[in-house]
């Protein structure tokens, strides 16, 4: 194999991250999963993103097909491409307020559908681009902008959600479980059928400094200290979890895809016809 | 395979032959949500559709449908949904963001009497203004009205050859009487019907946004490294949201390339209108009482005329200003409460009086003795 080059993936531009986010990361982890698995280029990827910090880690900044879309509407868009396009991999890249806030209906029935998709979710646990407002990822009692007095709601737990509705593939880390978080995405870029990452992710800009973890080293320290891995989790009271960062490896079977479902009923069809 | 049906004469209901006209036009892909009157257009490609090669799939809402079929456009596809007045309200920011990303697509609407739920089953033509401006920011869609199911057929074709054209979603507004009556309609043979399909960039191609009217456009996954936004963006497709000139030369060009085009897009069916000195303005199907108004205006010695718009947009301006010049009055039956008569009023200006005949509710339509009442009453106050 090839030595790793960043820059063989990329576009030469400037990225639009603020110091310390947590979004380089999960690219580099991204392309060097993508290297890994043996890619020399993007050609063979189209990379859809909605609105958001995260949906500018692929675009335009990847040298390859990208969508950008309108909010939330980055997995529907997805749809479209890929039955028409069944050969190609298609990734999605989005933060939690685009695919668990505005495009959560989109997230479930994708992952209900068994649609032959990668996404990967940077959990920043707030809308850091708009300045810093709750999110339904945000912890219970944390301030935000629009959260002054902490925040009433609790968070979903997205990963648990997405295996209960028929995902192939789904795993959660954080950007201080970078090894982990590589193989997850090779893992769930070599899965057929519907693969979810969440990326729990450090914004120092936006979050850190509302929750009293001004640094990202500070953030870093916080994932390490309050991750608990999913087989320590089941053992563990529910009352014990609050607050707590559960990771590993949350499913990986094999089920039929859409794209195969799709393609074998036209096939009927056509005979038919 | 079978692909477009035979050429033959059928019997036939508007929304089927929509679904027929698509599959001829070429469309692999259609996406949708079920919808009252629109239904019968998912449920015929979801058939048909397949048998051809195509993909038809229910989406989640009418949000995930047109991204759908937005993407799938971006994968080369031709591609289509279908709707009504609620389903396009949740569409109009897709609309947008196809119109700026310049995607080829063709959002067909079948109206119903509005506003929110209202009558869903019934006709209205409440949905003029939204087609023209439902989405945010500055804009110009290509709208066609048809008014038979022959016509459903024929403009469903247009809809996508002028999608193809000029790289822009096109809207056939059509309504709940022409989608769900059934009359005869006749499907020509194939080598008569005219496909436009969509200009592929050159291998060598590197930009295809903002460098010429209507750029070439590439398919994902074919190696172009095409980037595709919704943000103002250069002509490689990069987001550029700060300079005020791209953002301005990029909008102008979206809005100019269909106004400058307008006279090939614009289509309209005229009749006895030389020298009349009554015209009637209408579309879809409030245009199916005219001809009948026009013969009863005749015996009773009034001279009628018609012009009935089969795009609604780009507005017909320079046509109606023509035509208008020896009317003494133009009377524009809608059903809604007043929408294409504030176009026409704007559009002669005063020249000539615009006197509006609005009917909404139940569904009924405007009939020929409605309008004949109304032209008998104008004539008399013009006299």
């Amino acid at each position: 194999m090839n030595k790793f080059s960043i820059r063989k993936y990329l576009r030469d531009m400037p990225l639009p991250f603020c110091p310390g986010c947590g979004n380089p990361t999960v690219m580099s982890c991204f392309l060097r999963a993508v290297h890994e698995l043996g890619y020399e280029d993007l050609r063979k990827f189209v990379f859809c993103s909605g609105i958001g910090c995260a949906a500018w880690i692929p675009s335009p900044y990847f040298k390859a097909d990208s969508i950008h879309t309108t909010h939330g509407r980055s997995i529907p868009a997805a749809t479209g491409v890929k039955l028409v396009r069944p050969t190609l991999n298609i990734v999605v890249f989005g933060g939690d307020g685009d695919l668990v806030g505005i495009g959560l209906s989109h997230l479930i029935h994708a992952a209900r559908r068994n649609l032959d998709i990668t996404v990967i979710m940077v959990n920043n646990m707030i809308y850091g681009m708009t300045g810093g407002q709750m999110a339904p990822t945000t912890p219970f009692k944390a301030k935000t902008t629009t959260t002054p007095y902490g925040n009433f709601e609790h968070p979903f737990d997205t990963t648990s959600l997405i295996v209960a509705a028929g995902a192939c593939y789904a795993a959660r880390w954080t950007t201080f479980h970078v090894e982990q978080l590589r193989e997850a995405m090779k893992k769930a870029l070599t899965t057929k059928g519907f693969a979810f990452i969440e990326a729990v992710s450090q914004c120092p800009t936006a979050f850190g400094k509302r929750v009293g973890l001004k640094t990202t080293k500070e953030l870093l320290q916080w994932f390490k200290e309050n991750s608990v891995p999913l087989q320590e989790a089941e053992r563990t009271a529910e009352k014990d979890l609050a607050g707590k960062i559960v990771v590993g490896e949350f499913v990986s079977r094999e089920l039929p895809t859409l794209t195969e479902i799709v393609h074998e009923t036209i096939k009927e069809a056509t005979n038919d016809a | 395979m079978t692909k477009q049906l035979p050429l033959d004469t059928y019997f036939m209901q508007g929304n089927q032959a929509c679904a027929e006209a698509a599959i001829t036009a070429g469309c692999k892909f259609f996406a949708g949500y079920p919808i009252t009157p629109a239904t019968e257009i998912a449920e015929h490609l979801a058939k048909r559709l397949p048998q051809t090669g195509g993909i038809a799939i229910q989406m989640e809402d009418e949000l995930a449908a047109l991204s759908a079929v937005i993407g799938a456009s971006w994968a080369g596809a031709k591609a289509m949904t279908a709707t009504s007045g609620p389903g396009f309200s949740l569409m109009q920011e897709n609309i947008g963001y196809a119109f700026m990303t310049e995607t080829p697509c063709v959002i067909v609407n079948i109206q119903r009497a509005g506003p929110s739920t209202g009558q869903a089953t019934k006709c209205a033509q409440g949905d003029v203004m939204q087609a023209r401006w439902g989405t945010h920011g500055d804009y110009t869609p290509i709208v066609l009205s048809p008014n038979s199911v022959q016509e459903m057929y024929n403009l469903t074709i247009r809809a996508f050859n002028l999608a193809e054209t000029y790289r822009t979603p096109v809207i056939l507004l059509a309504d709940e009487i022409i989608a769900h009556m059934r009359e005869k309609i006749t499907i020509p043979p194939s080598n008569k019907i005219k496909i436009i399909n969509r200009k592929k960039p050159k291998k060598t191609d590197k930009t295809f946004f903002n460098t010429e009217e209507i750029p070439p456009m590439p398919s994902v996954g074919d190696g172009f490294n095409v980037s595709v936004t919704g943000s103002t963006h250069n002509e490689q497709g990069h987001r550029y949201t700060a300079d005020p000139i791209v953002h301005r030369q990029l909008v102008e060009r979206l809005v100019n390339k269909i106004n400058k085009n307008a006279n090939q897009i614009i289509n309209h069916e005229d009749h006895n209108i030389e020298n009349c000195e009554i015209i009637i303005i209408s579309y879809g199907c409030t245009s199916r009482a005219v001809h009948e108004t026009i013969e009863l205006a005749k015996k009773r010695g009034i001279n009628a005329g018609s012009i009935r718009l089969k795009t609604l947009w780009p507005f017909p301006e320079k046509t109606i200003q023509t035509l208008a010049k020896n009317a003494k009055m133009i009377l524009v039956p809608e059903m809604n409460l007043r929408q294409i008569f504030y176009e026409v009023e704007r559009t002669v200006h005063g020249t000539v009086p615009v006197l509006p005949i609005n009917k909404i509710g139940g569904g009924e339509m405007i009939t020929p003795e409605e309008l004949l009442t109304e032209i008998t009453r104008s004539v008399n106050n013009i006299e």
